[in-house]
């Protein structure tokens, strides 16, 4: 069946449809039950589900991510929704040290099939706390898959890509964008791949590298610049790590310019990482420096400021410009 | 709060301080139990001389934790799932884990927390306190799963100082989880003393906080331990939830072979503590009830030395596992970039070989 939803509700469609179709699967976190989360990304799934596959939690990120694991070793699908990314930070501990280890420090005997679901990002004038964009610590973490949808239809897809995985992926849900855009989404049940990168538009002159909710901004950029005659290939990521490094190097040979947007710090960024791995395998195809625009190393402001902070669609087209003028 | 003394039945000297349970007249569980703890204590000693001889790494030492450890692996069901600490060798080398791959594990090889025996047990747990956690999981999907079974997770005096273990607590009180907590009470966190550990009365009053019973029982005692774990999975198996259990003990060795007790704690403590030792507490018992002498002493000690040493020499003859392996088990199947980082970490391990040569190839 069709549906013309926003991300949020592309969430919900693929929570649903997943919970029907495979008993093992459970959500817990706070909120989720009654409330069907802050955003209402699980409304209505406990009616549906009962309270054994949807469970409200108490208010304990630490505990959230360590019961999830000991349901996944018990080969229960748990899907745990962290309230927001600015909060996760006390689960870290459960999700680096055991979550992506177990597999491994069993030889398999063991194994860690979870999602942890958390909005992220800037952009809705949200209290302190309630906006970073950490991805890059996560994308760091030997034995977790990141994933970042930028759309619904890639929300749909990629969320029940990550309850099928059987090891650990953190979906991070660009909140921004969440109700921002509409999207006939089949739901269907078929999964997008975790680990390839989705390209949005096809251009000859310069590659623009995204994801979340920069891939919006991106893609104005684009069209501005179509209007002035710059073709501009835009990537999404999708997922952070692992990435999918072939395609990102095959448009890099092709268009010989990279720009790489995302809001996250700069430093130590995924932006770092992508433009390392250019420099490492595609160099002399480069006609111009590589230019990140990003979230400054500071902070995540407070929101009076943070449309500062936050790249925009002109950002990306004074780089872009920068770019293909480099002689 | 009104504080009891913790649950005995057999005093320092193997005396019964109170009678003892109708099983206890029976030797089978006693012989059993008294078999294991020595077993540990052998497997324990072993473990320290290898370490000394630059055959082991780092080892945390089982001695004085015979007394809980041993009753309670007894006590659990195969079907039970144990999520230990890093001092539990005994409860896994009861419920299966092959002598020689303890060692293995403490030889630094992840094998040792691989063999199929192990079932679902959890592997050891480094990080303070993050295994409760994960034993509330394991409850929580036997739980949904409307199975008869029971999770059993231990900790340190010093780990009931961590978050993680009050919130385990909390949600094991709030869903009426099927999980036994056992913290070991032996009074030492490293160099860190129970008293400014915590200043709880007993540790066993923070599961009053959590709405769960919590007792505090001699664990030098096996046959108070024994009744103690039994209460527990049977709450457990029936769907009354939780139980928090305080064994109190005494640490008779060092916190790890890297680290030196003598520098913290006094020769005299250690003197009075052990004449609370386990081992000699149900020995007495034993030989007060005719279950024992001499000739079987010298028999047992003779086999579990024996076994003991068989295991060591299988430990020493195994190969470290091929570099591959550390890429093997990161995901079910690896990325491009795993695949490509194998090649070079392959090549870098032959003999001349260096990882640009891979890279370059």
């Amino acid at each position: 069946m069709k549906h013309n939803v926003c991300l949020l509700e592309a969430v919900n469609l693929a929570l649903a449809s997943e919970m029907r179709k495979d008993e093992e699967v459970v959500i817990l976190g706070e909120d989720v039950g009654v409330n069907g989360g802050v955003f209402r990304a699980t409304a209505n799934l406990r009616d549906e589900f009962g309270l054994k596959r949807v469970m409200d939690t108490p208010l304990a990120e630490t505990m959230i991510a360590g019961v999830s694991i000991g349901m996944a070793s018990q080969g229960l699908k748990p899907i745990a929704e962290i309230q927001f990314m600015g909060f996760i930070f006390p689960a870290l501990e459960q999700i680096i040290c055991h979550a992506a280890r177990l597999r491994n420090r069993t030889r398999g005997r063991l194994s860690c099939p979870l999602v942890i679901r958390a909005p992220f990002g800037g952009g809705i004038h949200a209290p302190e706390h309630h906006s970073e964009s950490t991805e890059a610590l996560l994308a760091h973490i030997p034995g977790l898959k990141v994933v970042v949808p930028s759309s619904p239809a890639r929300a749909y897809g990629l969320l029940l890509a990550a309850i099928r995985d059987p090891d650990p992926v953190i979906f991070l849900e660009p909140k921004r964008i969440y109700r921002s855009q509409q999207q006939e989404v089949e739901d269907n049940a078929n999964a997008l791949p975790i680990g390839s990168c989705f390209t949005l538009r096809e251009g000859s002159d310069i590659t623009l590298v995204s994801w979340g909710a920069m891939i919006t901004e991106t893609l104005s950029a684009a069209e501005s610049l179509s209007n002035e005659g710059v073709n501009c290939e835009v990537i999404d990521v999708a997922t952070i790590s692992p990435l999918d490094v072939e395609t990102i190097l095959i448009s890099v040979r092709k268009t010989g310019r990279l720009v790489i947007i995302h809001e996250a710090p700069r430093t130590g960024g995924v932006g770092a990482d992508i433009s390392a791995i250019v420099a490492e395998q595609a160099l002399l195809d480069l006609q111009a420096p590589v230019v990140r625009v990003t979230g400054y190393d500071t902070v995540m402001p407070y929101f009076r400021l943070e449309k500062h902070y936050l790249p925009n669609s002109q950002d990306i087209i004074d780089a872009v410009k920068q770019t293909v003028e480099f002689v | 709060m009104k504080t009891l003394p913790p649950l005995q039945y057999l005093d320092h000297e193997g005396q019964p301080s109170q009678p003892c349970p109708e099983w206890c007249n029976k030797p089978d569980w006693l012989l059993r139990c008294y078999h294991y703890m020595v077993l540990a204590r052998q497997f324990d000693t072993k473990a320290i001389a290898l370490q000394r001889t630059g055959q082991l790494g780092t080892y945390a030492s089982l001695l004085g934790s015979e007394g809980i450890d041993v009753p309670v692996a007894l006590s659990m069901k195969s079907t039970d799932v144990l999520v230990p600490y890093y001092r539990n060798h005994a409860c896994q080398i009861i419920r299966g884990m092959p002598l020689e791959e303890a060692f293995l594990y403490w030889g630094g090889d992840e094998r040792g927390n691989s063999s199929v025996q192990m079932g679902e047990d959890f592997p050891n747990a480094v990080p303070i306190a993050t295994q409760s956690l994960h034993a509330c999981g394991v409850a929580s999907a036997f739980k949904i799963r409307n199975q008869k079974r029971a999770a059993v997770t231990f900790i340190g005096d010093g780990g009931t100082s961590k978050g993680d273990f009050m919130e385990a607590l909390n949600v094991a009180g709030v869903w009426q989880l099927p999980v036994v907590f056992i913290i070991n009470n032996n009074q030492w966190a490293i160099s860190i003393p129970r008293q400014i550990q915590s200043a709880a009365a007993q540790l066993a009053d923070k599961a009053v906080a959590a709405g769960i019973p919590g007792i505090q029982v001699d664990g030098n005692d096996p046959i108070a331990m024994h009744e103690a774990i039994h209460n527990a999975l049977n709450r457990a198996y029936e769907g009354k939830g939780a139980t928090l259990i305080e064994a109190v003990s005494y640490r008779l060795g060092d916190h790890t072979t890297a680290d030196d007790a003598t520098r913290y704690r006094s020769n005299d403590e250690l003197k009075s503590a052990w004449e609370r030792d386990p081992i000699k507490r149900l020995r007495n018992f034993l030989a007060l009830q005719n279950f024992w002498d001499e000739s079987k002493e010298q028999a047992l000690l003779q086999e579990t030395h024996q076994l003991v040493q068989e295991a060591a020499n299988k430990y020493i003859e195994i190969s470290p596992q091929k570099i591959d392996s550390i890429f093997d088990y990161l995901y079910a199947e690896p990325n491009s970039q795993l695949i490509e980082q194998k090649d070079w970490a392959i090549v870098k391990a032959m003999q001349g070989g260096s990882h640009f040569e891979g890279e370059s190839s």
